[in-house]
């Protein structure tokens, strides 16, 4: 990435290819600079922890991150592509419609909560309620992930490298989970299902995006979904999904 | 919400450093619980002398006499110290019962703390102006523990303020909110526990000096209170030698535990770790819920 000081920035035009740092500004200005932006490239310096960092960003942004984010970091995201070079707080990419958020550490609770749509990736572990209430976001955690897990997922997949908590999937509705290590208990109405062909493809499809391409093995894995005896699930509604 | 931070120095180097580090991770949690803090210093001892921390309800106090009453009462010197609204008494008689004749006999003060290196301080307001008041940024030692509070089980006072002590150099600090908490005051009143608050969290400090008291290790003491207590928390506790951190089975309350060579700190949020030396090199996770984390001295 070429980057130029935020001085250089034409006044009044959108701003590309720069180093945002929030030892010196505040997080209203850099989203706000984010916002106004279609396209470019951006560094992110000294976010130390603070909240909403980057939230509601909707273009075509490659947008680095050095360093641990706060609650809601990425949140909303739209088209845009986040790399968090830390750990995430609370709710990291919750409510993403598209695009792809990136975390190279770990991150707390909620990970990706509500979200409808891109790609979600934890190169760590993710605590408690990771995708909770999903809506068709793909999530890939290299690591484990916490209790309560995909409660309430709606649509989408979670992928998961290491382990489970307890209740995995709880009350879920159509969302799919790969599991490739020990799952501690499952939730309620939340069963393991057969690893049919059409899944392993779409599993090594969503590794692939997560760039584990070829170096994970998608026979290893177990897939686990709805009893769907817990909701009023009928087959001919399944297009709705 | 409320905010907790801990700050448990390995390094004795930095021991000078304790109160600035600690109050620059208070500051970064106002927000979290902007009615009231507090905080409690592990510093300076004197053997053979035990260290009350106690805090006028309103208005002021005439120590001086105080402690003349307390030393004739208890049969021991005793000195006293003024800091601001804060009494700092020193006695080389049993801190248990001073602070029970304390208790008993100055209605208009609240006993903060007994130890001999335990000091607590508390405030109502603002965080940030609390601890400037009551000078943490200047105060030494090898472990502090601070909160700031917003308030959900009872009313906006210094009384109700973190951290809770109960016995010799123990405190706790709380976020959450304990649902079996009046219940439990009545067994360990029962048990000798002496209680100044309606607060929840008092009780489950008062549950802390019991188990201690009757034997248990502070680890030991922690695993049965995930037994005996019902309710949403995350723990700080200190002791003269240790440090613990406990969270309820559902890890209800936001955690952060970082560790370097010099020191193992916690915050509830991240961005309170994030001005301490050598943060970027820390190795850095959440508390796993139902877990008991201590570190000791010892």
């Amino acid at each position: 990435m070429a980057h130029q000081p935020l001085a250089a920035a034409h006044a009044g035009e959108p701003i590309r290819n720069t180093t945002l740092d929030l030892a010196h500004m505040s997080v209203r200005e850099v989203n706000r600079l984010l916002h106004a932006a279609s396209q470019g490239d951006f560094l992110i310096k000294n976010p130390r922890g603070l909240h909403a960092v980057v939230a509601g960003l909707d273009g075509e942004l490659n947008v680095r991150i050095d360093g641990h984010v706060g609650y809601y970091c990425a949140g909303m995201n739209k088209r845009a592509s986040v790399t968090i070079n830390g750990n995430a707080g609370t709710g990291v990419a919750e409510n993403i419609m598209s695009g792809r958020v990136h975390v190279k550490g770990d991150v707390s609770q909620s990970a990706g909560a509500t979200g409808c749509g891109g790609l979600l990736i934890i190169d760590g572990n993710a605590s408690a309620r990771c995708g909770i209430s999903m809506r068709g976001l793909d999530i890939v955690v290299k690591g484990s992930v916490g209790h309560m897990s995909a409660f309430m997922a709606q649509a989408g997949n979670l992928v998961v490298l290491g382990d489970a908590g307890d209740a995995l999937g709880d009350s879920i509705y159509e969302a799919r989970l790969y599991l490739r290590g020990k799952v501690k208990s499952l939730g309620s109405d939340c069963v393991m299902k057969n690893m049919r062909e059409e899944h392993k493809t779409s599993l090594r499809k969503l590794l692939d995006a997560a760039g584990l391409g070829g170096t994970v093995d998608v026979s290893e894995f177990r897939r686990y979904g709805s009893a769907r005896s817990l909701y009023n699930f009928h087959i001919s509604n399944l297009g709705s999904y | 919400m409320c905010g907790i931070v801990g700050l448990f120095l390995k390094n004795v180097a930095l021991e000078p450093e304790l109160g600035r580090l600690t109050a620059a991770m208070v500051r970064e949690l106002r927000d979290r619980g902007p009615d009231s803090a507090g905080f409690a210093v592990y510093g300076e001892e004197t053997s053979g002398t035990t260290k009350i921390c106690a805090v006028v309800r309103e208005g002021r106090l005439a120590w001086p006499q105080i402690a003349k009453r307390l030393s004739n009462a208890t049969q021991a010197s005793v000195t006293v110290k003024e800091i601001e609204n804060h009494a700092v008494i020193k006695t080389e008689g049993d801190g248990d019962a001073a602070r029970g004749w304390l208790i008993d006999n100055v209605p208009e003060a609240i006993v903060l703390s007994q130890g001999l290196s335990i000091e607590i301080f508390k405030g109502v307001g603002d965080p940030g102006i609390v601890v400037e008041r009551l000078n943490l940024v200047g105060a030494k030692g090898s472990h502090a523990i601070a909160h700031t509070r917003m308030a959900t089980e009872s009313a906006v006072t210094i009384a109700g303020s973190h951290p809770f002590s109960t016995g010799e150099d123990t405190c706790l600090v709380h976020n959450g909110s304990l649902s079996n908490h009046n219940r439990l005051r009545d067994l360990l009143q029962r048990h000798g526990e002496r209680f100044q608050t309606a607060n929840d969290s008092e009780v489950a400090a008062a549950y802390l000096t019991w188990r201690t008291r009757e034997g248990d290790s502070l680890k030991a003491a922690l695993q049965q209170a995930l037994q005996a207590l019902d309710g949403f928390y995350t723990f700080v506790v200190g002791t003269r030698e240790g440090f613990a951190v406990l969270r309820d089975p559902i890890a209800c309350k936001p955690a952060v535990l970082a560790e370097t060579d010099d020191w193992v700190a916690f915050g509830t949020e991240f961005r309170a770790l994030a001005t301490l030396p050598g943060v970027a090199n820390a190795r850095i996770w959440e508390p796993e819920p139902a877990t008991v984390y201590v570190w000791s001295r010892a």
